[in-house]
């Protein structure tokens, strides 16, 4: 995850001067369970992009190209709404998939 | 400098100081006693006489939430309050401060329900006293005047921006009429100089900010811990705004007010008005040949804890006045600190707490000999069994008076 800021370095007040910094705090630890994507089940329909509150669907020439791990908070939408049968996208504990 | 001596009320001088300082924006709400303070201010604005963007709002609690919004939008932004407003305005205080941002508010100090009272005493101010507002007490209508100008100064120093109370205390200066010299609006508007905001603002539209993000356990203390470094800077920069408005106006300030504290055996510590009743008793005293001294701290907030040892660590017995009780079983919020102060003196004096004048009772010339007497015995035996007391409370037993 980022490195974290000392007292001295955080903006007065921790407001945040910066525009798109969203992308900056990873989130990906938050996570106790994380999607798979299963690339040979994809039928390639975006649902899971288009439904993700985090972007986290990594996406190639308006394909899927996997998961952004690093910002995935685990909320398993993309697997609830994916259409395919069987399931590309499929949860799993994150102490299993290690 | 050209001062011109009129006679005003403890309110008419704050508004005029509020008028001559011409703030961009001001929210208010009338409460008892500072009412007169917003009522000449909104004749100002409609006389044309500022430039103040005047926003009438329904509680106390917007009235601080609009000077907040105005604050971060890179403006100069003033309210005033008293007793149950400021309580009502709780949660928004430590928003003020937290985000650092520079508001001045004139506090007319009452006392806070119940039983319902309306008149002078500091439960207001020091139940805010860790919301990490800066605090300057006013003994007269010349210091809130003096002091509501340099509060500007102090807010908005770079190394400062904090929000800033300037207290005195209800009725006693805020209905009295008093002599002051005034400036004129051109050396106030000198002294105090253009807003210039230190951050990025909400309405710098080249660099946009968020204001009040989030910030969980892994941000928040550092956050915090900034904010209490800017409290400690204070310091400084009040003594340095001190001495600017000395040389401007004559007119002598500093974090603490030591009264023939020198060589005093016995001294007396309070703030605002009573600290003139208490320099007659002292007077008195000294003509009798007994050692008195009085201390009054003018700045609560940053508490100037060194300078307070650094002058009463030589005295022999040491009397704490607090216009507010902590309700703890163990005395008024001046008491405790000051006498956590002086644990690292060298000969720990024996300090005693006298809570006085909630809501507004008289503390007159007899209830400060008496104190001074009850010292003069604790000073000789160097001991006292009797730590909290109450002044003029009808059927308490006071040892010696």
């Amino acid at each position: 995850m980022s490195r974290l800021l000392s007292w001295k370095e955080v903006p007065v007040a921790g407001w945040l001067e910066k525009k798109g910094n969203a992308k900056e705090y990873e989130t990906g630890d938050w996570r106790t369970i994380k999607p798979v994507w299963i690339e040979k089940n994809c039928i390639q329909c975006l649902r899971c992009f288009v439904y993700c509150p985090d972007l986290a669907i990594l996406s190639q020439g308006e394909k899927v190209a996997g998961i952004d791990y690093q910002h995935c908070k685990g909320c398993g939408i993309c697997a609830n709404e994916c259409p395919s049968k069987p399931k590309a996208l499929e949860m799993v504990a994150e102490t299993d998939s290690e | 400098m050209l001062q011109e001596r009129i006679a005003l009320t403890g309110n008419e001088a704050m508004a005029l100081a509020m008028k001559q300082i011409n703030p961009d924006v001001v929210a208010a709400y009338p409460i008892t006693p500072q009412t007169e303070i917003v009522q000449l201010f909104s004749s100002y604005v409609a006389n044309g006489m500022v430039k103040t963007e005047f926003i009438t709002v329904e509680s106390e609690h917007s009235a601080m939430s609009a000077v907040v919004g105005a604050a971060a939008s890179g403006v100069r932004a003033m309210t005033a309050t008293s007793s149950q407003g400021l309580a009502y305005m709780f949660e928004v205080l430590y928003i003020a401060a937290s985000n650092q941002l520079p508001i001045v508010m004139p506090v007319v100090n009452r006392a806070l329900s119940g039983p319902i009272n309306i008149h002078g005493d500091h439960s207001d101010t020091m139940g805010a006293r860790d919301a990490g507002w800066i605090q300057l007490y006013s003994e007269n209508t010349q210091e809130a005047y003096d002091n509501l100008i340099q509060a500007i100064r102090i807010a908005e120093h770079s190394d400062v921006q904090l929000p800033v109370m300037v207290c005195m205390d209800g009725f006693i200066i805020s209905h009295a009429l008093e002599n002051l010299e005034i400036l004129a609006d051109e050396d106030v508007q000198q002294f105090i100089g253009e807003f210039i905001p230190h951050r990025p603002t909400l309405l710098n539209l080249d660099s946009p900010v968020t204001v009040g993000p989030l910030a969980l356990y892994d941000y928040y203390m550092e956050i915090k811990r900034a904010q209490a470094e800017a409290m400690m800077r204070a310091k400084p920069v009040i003594r340095q705004v001190g001495q600017e408005y000395k040389a401007l106006t004559g007119r002598c300030y500093d974090l603490l007010e030591p009264y023939k504290l020198d060589d005093a055996d016995i001294a007396i510590v309070v703030l605002s008005s009573t600290a003139g009743t208490t320099r007659v008793v002292v007077d008195e005293l000294r003509q009798e040949g007994v050692k008195a001294g009085v201390l009054k701290p003018r700045v609560f907030r940053p508490f100037p804890y060194e300078e307070i040892r650094e002058v009463l660590a030589p005295v022999k017995a040491i009397a704490i006045l607090d216009r507010a009780d902590s309700y703890a079983g163990f005395g008024g919020p001046l008491f405790k600190e000051i006498r956590a102060a002086l644990y690292d003196a060298p000969a720990r004096p024996p300090v005693v707490n006298y809570i006085y004048g909630l809501g507004g009772r008289d503390a007159n010339l007899n209830d400060i000999r008496a104190v001074y007497r009850d010292l003069d015995k604790i000073a000789a035996t160097g001991w006292t069994d009797q730590l909290v007391r109450y002044l003029g409370v009808r059927e308490e037993a006071i040892v010696h008076a």
